[in-house]
């Protein structure tokens, strides 16, 4: 019987994911790093492991609120810096977003949230470059198979070290590692807009959907057998579909290939080549 | 008789065979200082694993008059060395190797027979298979080198064992994966059974290096081992971090143990020729 709790050695994990950080950054001649602090627990739990693998002095966490992000947001990110002692920025980014919102009245939230999501990506970027520091990914393995962020937005990053843990995984290694717990405790939500939640907008839980992706993902089951495992039908069905649909969230755009020899098919190098 | 045996658990720079052979040389010197007589380095530890489309730039050959290797061969005067590289054929096939050096001279070299090619693994893409397996003899007896999934398979092993080898000496490049909740990762569980499991049935030293540290995502694990011919642990290295791990092996060991438990003296050799040739003869 396959054992769908997700639950991991979180010792062992973090032993794993701060060297991760450590040696991706070390190797290419820095020491230091960037993260978006969203008020979330993805981005509390990338930064709390960077503050492990550099040191709090290494790791600047940058606040990037819009004039509606909830309140919460922001205090909880500051729970955080102030637990983990870190250099911190506060960067509104709604003078920079509402120039383009308003050439177009008619704007969706969807639009709205993925500017706002790509704006935060420009600062962030921008802010690695004042700092000196890689930008630290947080997007976990449930929103990379679930196509649930925004391209070249919240998705950038120079490393990602959450994205083979699954939610659930991420908030257990979160409690081991005492994030503070009204960060591991609220709803998920990108804060885009008011009232918004991960699992309203999704439809499903994530301790739902992380049990069908493990066994769907890792243990490959079909999805047949999946439903034969207890899932109900559609939300199989569904959860397939968005798997399938948004693979081009987890690929670099295809090049067209013409020459002999084409970045991405055969001229194959890890990017640590060389360190 | 008592060998002293090291395990180079080291990291290396992916493509920089200069930086890594420097590396090699500052372990040789530390194990030398130890009074070691015999040293191995991890799979393609003058090159690092996942090469691609470096191959070709990384590839030397274990001769005297190779930049690379004569550095090697001088320092197998002091003490015996296995090295894992990209081995070139004067037709230009490329293989994932290991070289056992010793007193100036290249004894052996294995090529890696089995090259996974599935899941993350892409090593059938970039390199030809090694075609043969067999053992050597050294100054210490006879030995058998394997490379990682080599001795994922049952026959490599058993083939070392029927050949004369009575230490087993395996190297890898391990990427770690299987985190759950219990203590050590799926795949170092999986290595740490099967090498204690083929020491117990071969009654037979198996030692095994493996490497440290990351290139892109991927983590090697370390946790180099040796077992005793009654399967029992000798050494085991850290996890995730650079080490040399010294154990010694008490060579009269296999002795006793045979004496108790002569698994290799009751071995049927004939019985499984004749019923592998059964068997393959069905097509």
């Amino acid at each position: 019987m396959v054992d769908l709790t997700l639950s991991i050695n979180t010792e062992l994990g973090h032993e794993i994911l701060t060297g991760f950080i450590k040696s991706e950054i070390t190797r290419v001649g820095m020491t230091r790093a960037v993260i978006a602090l969203s008020g979330g627990l993805d981005s509390a739990l990338s930064c709390a492991l960077a503050v492990d693998a550099l040191g709090a002095e290494n790791v600047l966490a940058v606040r990037l609120p819009y004039k509606a992000s909830s309140k919460d947001s922001l205090d909880h990110a500051q729970l955080l810096i102030d637990q983990l002692g870190v250099p911190s920025k506060t960067i509104e980014i709604t003078d920079m977003v509402e120039p383009l919102f308003k050439l177009d009245p008619q704007m969706s939230k969807m639009r709205m949230g993925n500017i706002m999501a790509r704006e935060r990506m420009i600062v962030i970027y921008d802010q690695s470059e004042v700092f000196k520091g890689l930008v630290i990914g947080t997007s976990n393995k449930t929103e990379i198979l679930l196509g649930y962020s925004t391209l070249f937005g919240d998705s950038a990053s120079a490393i990602n070290p959450l994205g083979d843990l699954y939610k659930t995984q991420v908030r257990q290694l979160s409690r081991a590692m005492n994030i503070p717990a009204p960060i591991i405790d609220k709803p998920p939500s990108a804060d885009l807009w008011e009232g918004q939640t991960d699992e309203g907008e999704l439809g499903f839980t994530y301790e739902e959907v992380d049990k069908l992706l493990y066994l769907l993902v890792d243990q490959r089951y079909s999805p047949q057998e999946a439903v034969e495992a207890g899932f109900d039908q559609k939300f199989v069905n569904a959860v397939t579909a968005r798997i399938r649909r948004f693979q081009f969230k987890r690929m670099q755009p295809p090049i067209a290939k013409i020459s002999n020899r084409t970045i991405g098919y055969d001229f194959l190098y890890l990017r640590d080549w060389g360190t | 008789m008592k060998l002293n045996l090291a395990l180079a658990q080291i990291n290396t720079k992916l493509g920089d065979v200069d930086s890594n052979l420097a590396k090699h040389l500052d372990y040789i010197k530390q194990a030398k200082d130890q009074k070691t007589d015999l040293l191995v380095f991890p799979e393609l530890s003058l090159t690092g694993y996942v090469l691609q489309d470096l191959v070709a730039s990384v590839a030397h050959k274990p001769t005297d008059d190779d930049p690379v290797f004569k550095h090697l061969l001088k320092a197998s005067h002091d003490l015996d060395l296995i090295v894992g590289f990209v081995d070139e054929d004067s037709r230009h096939r490329f293989y994932i190797a290991s070289a056992y050096l010793s007193g100036g001279k290249l004894l052996h070299v294995h090529h890696k027979i089995y090259l996974p090619t599935y899941g993350l693994f892409d090593e059938g893409r970039f390199f030809a298979p090694g075609n043969s397996i067999s053992a050597f003899d050294t100054r210490f007896g006879r030995v058998g080198m394997l490379i990682c999934e080599d001795f994922w398979h049952a026959s490599p092993p058993y083939l070392l064992w029927l050949d004369g080898a009575d230490i087993m000496l395996f190297s890898s490049a391990s990427p770690g994966r299987g985190l759950n909740d219990k203590e050590k990762l799926e795949s170092a569980r999986w290595v740490e059974r099967v090498t204690k499991a083929y020491a117990s049935m071969f009654t037979s030293f198996v030692a095994h290096a493996n490497r440290v540290g990351y290139e892109d995502g991927l983590h090697f694990w370390g946790g180099a081992t040796l077992f005793d011919p009654n399967g029992e642990e000798i050494a085991i290295g850290p996890y995730n971090e650079e080490a040399m791990v010294y154990a010694q092996m008490d060579l009269n060991q296999l002795r006793r143990t045979r004496a108790r438990l002569p698994l290799l003296r009751d071995e049927r050799t004939s019985l499984v020729q004749k019923e592998l040739n059964r068997i393959l003869s069905r097509g």
